[in-house]
């Protein structure tokens, strides 16, 4: 592997594990945007444009502002003097740890069977636009009115408390 | 890392440790929000492994894994949004995220 993914790949997990670490929830929220960045590259190392400018769209542009917006109007970014970590964290890093040496002894048991360098794929805008209204029209649809959904219900679940008060 | 005959197992194993990490956040952190944060993690190491089986896989032109990913991110952003508003919701009620805290329902 060359230089450049290795540098990516630390930069992507080095974000991850700052965003689970760290104690200030704001810091955390800007380690993931980190970590969606390297995703982002990542998937442009694949050759995945499209996939890699969603990333950057929707993850850093939408769903980190989110988070950021979420720990703002809970005052979440003051650590509490119990501490960050919950009650059960050792179970959860046991289970944490148990999940990964499966799925790493996975990956290194099937290496042989794994596929070399494979010619670059060329995929361009115009043909997933074509997958998307042709086969995956359906599916397409779906999410559309599961966006629809979650919009209205993330809109109605937050505004509850407030129309009772009044 | 540099030894691999394959390229996919280096992002597979990427991917595996994405995973854990965000599983254990998930699991270990006390604030609502974090955990989220750590579903987040998870969700996108498995759309890196959908891109990279697509890119090395045998039909990349057939767009399957691509568009696993995509419609992933856009079911992952909808979770997203409805997950942060019942966090906020949340904590209209109990005035805190802290999760442990939140045990009302415990029998």
């Amino acid at each position: 592997m060359s230089t450049v993914f290795c540098l990516i790949a630390a930069l992507t997990l080095a974000g991850a594990l700052a965003a689970v670490l760290l104690r200030n929830t704001v810091h955390c929220a800007l380690a993931v945007t980190l970590a969606f960045a390297g995703l982002a590259l990542l998937f442009l190392r694949l050759d995945a444009q499209f996939a890699g400018f969603a990333q950057i769209l929707i993850y850093i542009g939408a769903v980190a502002i989110l988070v950021v917006f979420a720990i703002l109007l809970t005052r979440g970014s003051e650590a509490p003097a119990s501490g960050v970590f919950s009650r059960t964290w050792l179970a959860g890093l046991l289970i944490a740890a148990a999940v990964f040496a499966v799925l790493g002894w996975s990956v290194l048991q099937s290496v042989r069977a794994l596929p070399f360098e494979s010619a670059v794929p060329q995929v361009t805008v115009h043909d997933i636009g074509v997958a998307l209204v042709g086969r995956y029209v359906l599916a397409l649809e779906i999410v559309a009115l599961l966006l629809t959904a979650a919009t209205i219900g993330a809109v109605i679940v937050a505004l509850h408390e407030k129309e009772r008060a009044g | 890392m540099m030894g691999f005959a394959s390229p996919l197992a280096a992002y597979l194993l990427v991917a595996a440790m994405l995973f854990s990490i965000g599983l254990a956040g998930a699991l270990t952190r006390r604030n609502a929000i974090l955990v989220l944060i750590g579903i987040e993690l998870m969700l996108n190491a498995a759309n890196l492994n959908f891109i990279a089986f697509w890119r090395y896989g045998p039909h990349p032109e057939a767009l399957t894994g691509m568009m696993f990913a995509i419609f992933s991110i856009a079911v992952a952003a909808a979770e997203a949004a409805v997950g942060l508003g019942l966090v906020i919701s949340i904590y209209r009620h109990a005035k805190t995220t802290d999760l442990d805290r939140i045990n009302r329902m415990k029998g």
